[in-house]
């Protein structure tokens, strides 16, 4: 028992929530081996928060037993503590105390000696590059650096296990590059277990073994390669000139055997069925000039391939929205010059960028780039501190009532009223915009149907699952028939599944001609866009389509960039300006 | 391994007293909010009737009326305003300009001097019951004082049976100041001891840093002490700070011995800390917390401690509610110690309740707390 890092038998763990009980466990038992990292992958909702929760002794399970690095988590809770770092979602940092001083407090609660501090604070700081910032309080601090100063909070005595609670979320990448920099020298150099939890899929590659949770249970271990290993064979990228890529996503993926149909770019990455061969005339029948090629199986084919088979999944319903007559070259939104200063602070610095009508445009950084600022003083929630910006020709700020009935908006966190349940929020969101009497039955109809909403009708928005919580959020934006749609983070935290559904319900509404603006921190969501912009402290980087910007991060060591490549290589490049 | 550790318990002290400096609220919760109840209480509010607005009707008038009109002028109780006629006057006390009407009609002079009834009207705005029993006592007090004096200056002295030689002690003055401004001190200490402390405690949750604390080889008596042991010194030092103000701003006198306050105050700021940490132990969340703080421990404090309503003329079983209210015994041990000297049975007994009440919660507390999340 003492020779794996932690064991977990039979562990089932529920929380009783509005009178229900629900299970973030479900007898789950593993065994993670000491000295490597270990990769706690799952959507929202899959028990990540609470396994790493009952490994640090803060909850106690209903049935089973832990044992974490020969100890008994459930009779000797403070042993455990005193022998790992955790690190909490949110950092476990105080806001009002400065970086020095959060070093300091965990430093005297861990009990490192104070001789040995100079020397460990030292390191830690060269470590994580906060060295000029000891002085600063942690809450100026950016989402990067606070990551970086909860590592080394967590790491000031250097624990055998180190628990990491979704380090990375809302980070940007270039500072969850360095994070997993860290991480591994911890490994290397202090023979340092590390269990680390996520919902990027994209990191799961990074560990040495990736254990898969989906809705409170266990769908496998390994490692991240022998995860990919089982969809070899099955992963194709399919293209067609002539038509949009949407047109080609949305029917193969109705096509007899496809699991997964994604877009990348131009083309349509292919996830098949176990033994079907993709065959041309079965996937897009009638179409000429396609093109099909095998592709190197990712974790994320894996990943949506076992879940797919899980849940069984059936097509997904597409949206029926009523064509808007447009034409292309017709600027739906433009924004010149645009700043927004909060006192002493430039949120948003001289941006402009523009919008075509029927475009899927996105504005893509990490938390605290920026984006939902520029989102908020386009919606004409916020006024601008300076430059220009019309949306539809308005704008929205002095706009009356009909220009702000052209759009939707979607807000972040799925603004609904949690208390309310889904008919009425549909049923407000509609007469708030003006819908009533039959318009508004049927329309009320029709988002029941097209969400896939009917048996939860009666039910609380609160109560939702976060994926329905999303389409609810969804199909209120979608009420009055909007021109322009903006969707901030409508993403966020959802599953890869759900994720999809989004996306394939956006492109068909981009198919009918609506103009879409959406805001997001999944690198990856970039591929869906038309054209995007990257923005970073409030300014804008780059503004393209996603293939010149991945093609301008092309290397001889790296033939097939990324976004996230080409966004590292973005702040890199900005740096080197800086210091220049 | 259950031994407290120093360095632990210091380097909780430190931050809390970090965020205590730098957090603008707890600095206004202890020192700026005493000046203003203080001055609000001390200047603003008076329980006393001084210069009460009163009507003078007299419709004829003459040497008596005038000087019994004089009587009125010279008190310091009133604030006379003439008036031709009764409806004139009705109506300024209709719009609440006055508070009392005093009406000699016509023939009030020769039915005095024949020695006939000469009956004063007196109408008097009811509508502040408190306020209305004042004017009319001062009324007629004032009355009586002319009555006999005017006997006097005929040589006929005024045969009242009984005469009432009055002694009020420790108050001499009747100054309700020196009786509002020891009892807020408690109100004060409430406001520090079980709200700020739930206010903290609770966005420690909120922020998730009691998460990141917890599991960190922190023992929670450590926790606890490196909570309590900041906000008691804060408290304190707000309470230092109010005495200070009511002895050399108010000139509230300070009878009793200064060491049995401030042992008296230490016993009470733990009873209002432990409340306070039980309050965010339940709540977990900053809104609820203030919420329930308020509720549960300001309120009372303002309108059941004695403090600013007599506890002796609230119905009995709103009385026998008072006794839950630890702000009741340390109003009592306030307004004792200050105003009447040390008088041992009633400190005594009242900090006894209030030990009583600091084992109980803090106990609570202690069962309540342990380092795991639900």
């Amino acid at each position: 028992m003492s020779d794996t890092a932690i064991t977990l038998s039979a562990v089932s763990k529920s929380f009783r929530r509005a009178g229900r009980k629900i299970a973030a466990l479900d007898s789950v038992s593993l065994a993670i081996q000491p000295g490597q990292v270990t990769g706690l992958i799952g959507p929202d909702g899959a028990g990540k928060t609470t396994l790493m929760r009952l490994v640090a002794g803060l909850l106690l399970p209903d049935e089973g037993r832990i044992h974490v690095l020969g100890i008994d988590a459930l009779t000797q809770p403070l042993e455990v503590q005193s022998s790992v770092g955790y690190m909490p979602q949110r950092f476990g940092l105080y806001d009002d105390l400065s970086v020095q001083e959060n070093l300091n407090l965990y430093a005297d609660l861990q009990g490192v000696p104070v001789e040995e501090r100079a020397a460990r604070f030292q390191k830690l700081m060269q470590m994580t590059g906060l060295g000029p910032f000891t002085q600063r309080l942690a809450g100026q601090l950016s989402g990067g650096m606070k990551q970086k100063l909860g590592l080394a909070c967590t790491l000031v005595r250097s624990p055998r296990l180190l628990l990491l609670d979704e380090p990375t979320v809302g980070v940007d990448p270039l500072s969850r590059r360095e994070l997993w920099q860290i991480v591994y020298r911890q490994v290397q150099e202090a023979g340092m277990s590390v269990l680390l939890s996520t919902a990027y899929l994209d990191e799961a590659e990074r560990c040495d073994e990736v254990i898969l949770m989906h809705q409170g249970k266990l769908l496998g271990q390994g490692e991240p390669a022998d995860f990919s290993r089982s969809v070899a064979g099955r992963t194709f990228q399919v293209s067609a000139t002539g038509v949009s890529h949407r047109y080609l996503q949305e029917r193969v993926s109705r096509a007899p055997g496809v699991l997964d149909a994604l877009i990348e770019g131009e083309a349509v990455r292919l996830v098949m069925e176990a033994g079907i061969e993709p065959k041309l005339e079965e996937l897009l029948p009638g179409q000429e000039n396609i093109q099909l090629s095998a592709v190197e199986p990712r974790f994320e084919d894996a990943f949506i391939a076992r879940l797919k088979t899980q849940r069984n999944m059936g097509s997904t319903a597409l949206i029926r929205h009523n064509k808007v007559t447009y034409d292309a070259d017709d600027e739906v939104i433009r924004v010149h010059n645009l700043q927004r200063r909060f006192g002493d602070f430039i949120a948003v610095n001289n941006i402009s960028f523009s919008v075509r009508r029927g475009e899927i445009f996105g504005l893509l950084g990490a938390n605290g780039a920026g984006k939902s600022t520029t989102f908020r003083m386009l919606c004409g929630l916020l006024p601008a501190s300076s430059g220009e910006l019309a949306v539809a020709g308005h704008d929205l700020r002095r706009a009356s009532a009909s220009a702000r009935g052209r759009i939707g908006y979607m807000a972040q966190k799925f603004s609904l009223y949690t208390n309310l349940s889904v008919m009425q929020n549909l049923r407000f969101f509609s007469s708030a915009y003006g819908l009533q009497g039959k318009e508004q039955k049927m329309r009320l109809e029709w988002a029941l149907t097209t969400f896939e909403l009917e048996p939860f009708q009666q039910a609380n928005a609160g109560d939702l699952p976060l994926g329905y919580k999303q389409r609810l959020s969804f199909a209120a934006a979608l009420m009055h028939e909007p021109e322009i749609l903006f969707l901030d983070e409508p993403t966020s935290g959802v599953d890869p599944l759900a994720r999809r559904e989004f996306w394939a319900r956006t492109n068909a509404l981009a198919e009918a001609g609506v103009t879409v603006l959406v805001t997001t921190h999944f690198m990856e969501e970039a591929n869906y866009c038309d054209r995007l912009v990257i923005m970073a402290d409030g300014e804008v980087l780059t503004e393209g389509t996603p293939q010149v910007m991945k093609a301008s991060a092309r290397t001889v060591e790296n033939p097939d960039p990324t976004m996230e490549d080409a966004f590292i290589r973005l702040i890199e490049q900005r740096q080197q300006a800086v210091l220049r | 391994m259950k031994a407290l550790s120093r360095m632990r318990l210091l380097g909780m002290i430190r931050k809390e007293s970090l965020q205590i400096l730098r957090d603008p609220s707890s600095i206004s919760i202890a020192f700026v909010l005493p000046v203003v109840l203080l001055f609000l209480f001390g200047y603003g509010v008076s329980l006393d009737a001084k210069l009460i607005p009163v009507g003078i009707v007299i419709e004829q008038p003459d040497t008596t009326t005038q000087s019994l009109a004089g009587a009125f002028e010279q008190s310091e109780f009133f604030q006379p305003y003439h008036f031709d006629s009764i409806q004139m006057a009705q109506q300024m006390l209709n719009e609440r300009h006055i508070d009392g009407i005093l009406w000699m009609r016509s023939n009030f002079s020769s039915n005095l001097l024949t020695g006939s009834e000469a009956p004063i009207g007196v109408i008097i705005n009811g509508v502040d019951s408190n306020q209305a029993n004042i004017t009319q006592g001062y009324i007629q007090g004032t009355w009586l004082a002319w009555l006999s004096r005017y006997a006097e200056s005929r040589g006929q002295p005024l045969p009242i049976p009984v005469s009432l030689e009055q002694r009020v002690w420790f108050n001499a003055a009747l100054s309700s100041r020196l009786f509002l401004v020891p009892g807020l001190i408690a109100i004060i200490m409430t406001m520090i001891g079980s709200l700020l402390t739930a206010l903290v405690v609770a966005r420690e949750w909120e922020r998730g840093t009691m998460e990141a604390l917890m599991v960190t080889p922190l023992r929670i008596g450590e926790m606890l002490a490196g909570k309590l042991i900041p906000y008691f010194v804060l408290g304190m030092a707000g309470m230092l700070f109010s005495v200070a103000l009511a002895v050399w701003q108010f000139d509230v006198p300070l009878r009793g011995s200064f060491w049995l306050l401030m042992v008296s105050s230490a016993l009470f700021m733990l009873v209002a800390l432990s409340i306070g940490m039980l309050i965010s132990i339940v709540s977990k969340n900053q809104f609820v917390a203030g919420q329930l703080a308020i509720v549960v421990t300001f309120l009372p404090a303002f309108i059941l401690s004695g403090f600013l309503f007599d506890i002796n003329s609230m119905p009995d079983w709103v009385q026998v509610i008072t006794h839950l209210v630890p702000a009741r015994y340390f109003v009592a041990i306030l307004q004792t110690l200050f105003l009447a000297g040390d008088v041992w049975l009633v400190v005594l007994s009242n900090m006894g309740a209030l030990l009583i009440m600091f084992l109980f919660f803090f106990t609570l507390v202690w069962r309540k707390s342990h380092k795991h999340l639900e």
